[in-house]
Formats: C-alpha cells, sequence, structure tokens
C-alpha cells in the first residue's frame, strides 16, 4: 500500500486514472445502467410540478407548481393514507424488531446441537416463500367458508368472521404473518453476533456460579446491543416506506379504510388512473420525508454511537 | 461456542437451569411448530380430498388421497408457460446481476482508484432518494422497455447491495500483496481480474447468485409494473390471479356443481402453492451455508 501512495503522489491525476483504465471499463456496465434507470428518472420528477401531458412529454408540459400536492394534501386519502402507512410500519417495528432478538437469545441457549440446527433451519425457512404464494397462504387460510384458522376457532365456538374484510384485522394480519415469514431470517445476524462472543466470559460466569438465565441477561443482550441499534436506526430510518406487495396483494375493497398505504395509493393513481403528475407528486413527498427521516436518524446515531450508515 | 464451555455448563446444571431448560425446549418446540405446520398443511392439504379439506377433517395426514389438484394443474397452459418464462428471467436475470455487480464492486474495492469516493456516493444516493414509480416508468418506457422481455433482465440489474456485500468481501479477503506481486509481473487490471480476483472469489459469487436468483423467481413487482402480455408473465404474476384474484378458475372446473367446483378451485390453490415454491425449498437446505455467509459479509458492514 505504501509504494502505491508514493506512485500515486508521484504521477499526475491522469495518469492515475489513465493506469487504472481497465478498472473504469469493469464499472461502466453498471454506471450506465444506474445512470439510464435511476438518475435519468429522477429529472422526471418535475412533473409533479406540471400539468403532464403525454403529447407534449416532459420538457414541454406547462408548470403547475404545487397544484398537485395541494390537491393531495386537500384530499381525504391524504390523512387515511398516512395514518395506514405509519400505523402498519410503527405497528411493525414493535413487534417485528425486537422478537429476532429473543429468537437469538433462546437459540444461543440450546445446548442440544441436532435440535439447535433444525429449529434454525426450521425458521429460516419461510422467508423463501414468495410475497404472492404468502399472501395466498393468509388469504386462504382465513376464509371463512373453508378456512382453517376460522374452522379451528369454529370448533372453541368462537366465530371470527371474514377477517379479510374486516379493516381493524388489517394490521394484525399484515405484522403478525409478517412474523412468521421474516422473525427467524431476521435473527441470523444476532445469532452471528453472539456467535462472536468470548467463552472464557461464559466460563468466568459458571466459575462464578452464575446460572443461565443470568448468563443471557448479563452477557447475551449487552454483547447484542452494537448490532441492535444500528438495525434499530436502519427501521426506523424507513418507516414511512412500508413494502408495496405485500399490502397491495392483501388489499380488498372491504378493508381499504386501513390498507390503502401511500404506495398503494401512488400506484393507483398513477397506473391504474393514469394521472402522472398527481402520483408523481405524492411520491416525491413521501421520498422527500423518508430523506429527511434517515438523515436525521442518520445525525442522531453519529452523535450518538460513531455508527453512522453514510 | 467451544466444548470447554459447553462442558462445563453440564457439570453446573443446577435446578433453576433445568427449569430453564425445559421452557427454553419447550418455547421453542412450539416456536418451530408454529412455523412448520402452516407449510406442512399446504402439502397434505392439495393431496387431499377437497371435501374434507374445506369442512377441517385433515390433520395432520392426507386424508383420502387424491392427485386430481395436480391434475388439473397439468392442463393448465398458463402455469407451465409462467413457469418456463420464470426460468428464463431468473437464469438470465442472474447472469445479468452478476456480470453488472460483481465487475463493478471489485473497481470500487480497489483503493488506487481515483474518485472511488464520489462514485460510491453516487451508487449509495438511491437507497436515500429515488425517482419513484411514475418518472421510472416513463423513462423506461422511453426506452421501448415496456411490455418487453428484457425488461425483466436489463434495466433493474445493478443492485447497491450486492455490489456494497461484494466490494466489503473484496475489501476484506483479497489480500493487497497479490495485487502488487501481479503488477510487478506485468499483469494489467482486466486480466488480473478474470484470472485471480474471479477463481478467489466463488464464495461471494454463489452468494450474490443465490440471493438474485431467488429475489428474481419470487418477485412479481416489475412483471405487474412493465409487462402487459400474457406471453411474457412469470409465474408469480399467473399466481397472483389464480390464487388472489380467484381467475380462470370458471374455465377449469366445468360441470361441476358450485360447492364441487368451489372446493376443487381451493384445490387447486394448494397444488399450485407446492408446485411454485418447490424448487426453491427443496434447494434451500443444501445452500443455506452461502446465504447465512453472504448475510454475515454483509454484516461487516456495519
Amino acid at each position: 500500500m505504501a509504494s502505491l501512495r508514493k506512485i500515486g503522489n508521484e504521477s499526475s491525476i491522469w495518469k492515475r486514472i489513465w493506469r487504472n483504465r481497465s478498472l473504469y471499463l469493469l464499472l461502466l456496465p453498471a454506471a450506465v445502467l444506474m445512470i439510464c434507470f435511476t438518475y435519468v428518472p429522477m429529472y422526471g420528477i418535475t412533473i409533479a410540478f406540471k400539468d403532464f401531458s403525454p403529447t407534449l412529454g416532459i420538457t414541454a408540459s406547462p408548470w403547475a407548481g404545487f397544484k398537485y400536492f395541494q390537491q393531495y394534501f386537500n384530499s381525504y386519502n391524504f390523512w387515511n393514507t398516512i395514518r395506514n402507512t405509519l400505523v402498519i410500519s410503527i405497528y411493525s417495528v414493535v413487534v417485528t424488531f425486537p422478537l429476532p432478538i429473543v429468537l437469538a437469545l433462546l437459540c444461543n441457549q440450546m445446548t442440544h446441537k441436532g435440535f439447535k440446527r433444525f429449529f434454525q433451519v426450521s425458521t429460516y425457512l419461510p422467508h423463501f416463500i414468495s410475497t404472492v404464494v404468502m399472501c395466498g397462504m393468509i388469504i386462504l387460510f382465513l376464509s371463512p367458508s373453508s378456512g382453517i384458522i376460522p374452522k379451528m376457532f369454529g370448533a372453541l365456538g368462537i366465530d371470527i368472521g371474514n377477517l379479510m374484510g374486516e379493516p381493524a384485522a388489517f394490521p394484525h394480519i399484515y405484522v403478525w404473518t409478517e412474523v412468521w415469514q421474516h422473525c427467524g431470517w431476521d435473527s441470523i445476524m444476532y445469532i452471528a453476533a453472539l456467535s462472536a462472543v468470548d467463552p472464557s466470559l461464559y466460563e468466568a460466569a459458571t466459575v462464578d456460579g452464575a446460572s443461565q438465565w443470568q448468563k443471557m441477561i448479563k452477557i447475551d443482550i449487552p454483547m447484542l446491543l452494537p448490532t441492535a441499534t444500528v438495525l434499530f436506526i436502519l427501521r426506523v430510518g424507513s418507516i414511512m416506506s412500508v413494502g408495496f406487495e405485500k399490502v397491495y396483494l392483501l388489499q380488498t375493497t372491504l378493508n381499504l379504510t386501513t390498507s390503502e398505504i401511500i404506495s398503494t395509493y401512488v400506484y393507483k393513481m398513477g397506473l391504474i388512473s393514469n394521472q402522472y403528475s398527481l402520483s408523481a407528486a405524492i411520491n416525491l413527498f413521501n421520498n422527500i420525508i423518508n430523506f429527511i427521516l434517515l438523515m436525521s436518524v442518520n445525525l442522531v446515531s453519529k452523535k450518538m454511537s460513531d455508527t453512522s450508515l453514510v | 461456542m467451544t466444548k470447554t464451555a459447553t462442558a462445563g455448563r453440564k457439570v453446573q446444571r443446577t435446578a433453576s437451569d433445568k427449569v430453564f431448560n425445559f421452557f427454553l425446549y419447550l418455547i421453542c418446540g412450539i416456536g418451530a411448530f408454529i412455523v412448520l405446520y402452516p407449510m406442512y398443511f399446504i402439502i397434505i392439504a392439495s393431496f387431499s380430498d377437497p371435501t374434507a379439506v374445506s369442512s377441517g377433517n385433515v390433520g395432520f395426514f392426507p386424508v383420502r388421497p387424491t392427485l386430481a389438484g395436480y391434475e388439473r394443474l397439468l392442463g393448465y397452459a398458463s402455469i407451465w408457460r409462467g413457469y418456463r418464462n420464470t426460468i428464463l428471467y431468473t437464469v438470465l436475470g442472474t447472469a445479468m446481476m452478476l456480470a453488472v455487480n460483481i465487475p463493478a464492486a471489485y473497481a470500487l474495492s480497489r483503493k488506487d482508484l481515483v474518485g472511488r469516493r464520489i462514485i460510491n456516493l453516487l451508487l449509495i444516493f438511491p437507497m436515500f432518494f429515488s425517482g419513484g414509480l411514475i418518472p421510472t416508468y416513463m423513462t423506461v418506457r422511453n426506452f421501448g422497455l415496456v411490455d418487453n422481455f428484457w425488461v425483466m433482465i436489463i434495466p433493474f440489474s445493478v443492485v447497491t447491495y450486492y455490489v456494497i456485500v461484494a466490494r466489503t468481501f473484496f475489501e476484506s479477503s483479497l489480500p493487497d500483496g497479490i495485487w502488487e506481486a501481479a503488477q510487478i509481473d506485468g499483469c494489467g487490471n482486466l486480466r488480473f481480474f478474470f484470472s485471480f480476483v474471479l477463481p478467489l472469489s466463488k464464495a461471494i459469487i454463489a452468494v450474490i447468485a443465490l440471493w438474485a436468483a431467488v429475489g428474481i423467481w419470487n418477485q412479481y413487482f416489475n412483471a405487474l409494473i412493465y409487462l402487459r402480455s400474457d406471453y411474457l408473465q412469470p409465474l408469480q404474476i399467473i399466481l397472483r390471479s389464480i390464487l388472489i384474484s380467484n381467475q380462470n378458475m370458471a374455465s377449469m372446473t366445468t360441470g361441476s356443481a358450485a360447492q364441487e367446483a368451489q372446493e376443487l378451485a381451493e384445490l387447486i390453490k394448494y397444488a399450485v402453492i407446492v408446485v411454485s415454491s418447490a424448487p426453491i425449498m427443496c434447494m434451500y437446505p443444501f445452500v443455506q451455508k452461502y446465504f447465512n455467509q453472504g448475510v454475515m459479509i454483509g454484516a461487516m458492514k456495519g
């Protein structure tokens, strides 16, 4: 490295670029694709401020100022979509953030190698089910006429009705199926952090007469804190961006009051109703909030713990 | 966990530890059951008599085993067309992702690359801010890629996360010394990349190939947005119409009474879930080692 730096100092920047020209060749395909399909669309954001008409194109369409933002802010769907997005995502964080930590702690306490492996492999498995199949399973299992879950409750004398058509049930269905599908997979990171704990800590604790429970509370949990902090920051930063796929698939006309989130609304306004400018404006509004959230969370974490994401 | 630690714990196991262990295995046993049973249920339901399934009589074993659901699926051409499309998209898309992301990651891992910081920044920025659905859609349309086979392979093949993971791998596991030695022997960057870097990085290539393949196999968003024609639709879109929108069922269940038709439709749903998820599920136990490795490499970034 030292020799490289010396060479670097001697020659001009162009010489250094020229010497590594083939490295830029390796970068080229990714750069071209990224410019075409990630950076060029950023210019298209201007349609949020324009009365976009497909015949005129982006550049020639007349400016509309904040018209479409106002249209969104004044619509009934403004508070509705924001509230639904926040309810689903905050509920998700509260439930799906701590559970993988608990899972990793439990996993780490298992001394029976065979069962531990079985437990890990089986809890990872649902992660590989596609979103479409997952939602298909949810709908099948909850079907009021033939689903296994209403049947099970029915056997206990409880009629749970059609949960998919029940607005109040939507966030619960979304979050707890998310736990079922991803909790095991999300624990991998914590299990990795725990496997890096120095075994002599456990030995010393054992000599001091600590029980397994005490070791878990006093050694394992503090060891997981740094990893947990970073992952928590990431989660909080993306609180305004609930994934489109699963919510869209689970939406029915009956549960729309709680299931219409910003991303599904953007899709419907844009590609189904063809209101390009309105859709782009809503999307931009959401992106800006996301951006501010991420940046401030990043700043806070930089101040608090020296762990930042950028 | 070393052997001594485990042995030490076994010797000193107290009454409270016994209680702890009892609850530990009990809770985890119940947890594993909750995770596995729904998947197991799907499999046995797909082989059972549809009337027994819909009346709630199927518990742990198939009831009056039948292959009726699978037989119906065999005659359902759009599933197999979807299957073929998905396989094509997965194979070509994975190859494309490797070809684009791995070389870029290597170039960015080199500390003597001028402009490395700014390129990294430009790579990460879209994770924080993006054009959004409509501007991206309009761009893709301008390239003539809407309702085009290649939209599933080319435009979205740069995945920032894959580049970061591969870059971290190159930075941490390729010793600086090899490049310096190769350079002294007159080896250029390209030859070095193809004859030294790639063979030394089989692990990370496997990880990213697997991630990419599973991701492409399972995703439906791009197809929903960009594809129109039936003959281009991947499996997940066909699944959506069968499982979620309840379409195309009537044509498959003609000549039966309504109740029976409804039950058969449900049976077909169970069968189609099994058929579409089987490849990924069967592959998973054999390659899970690589997946875990990948998550760890990704975590080192932290």
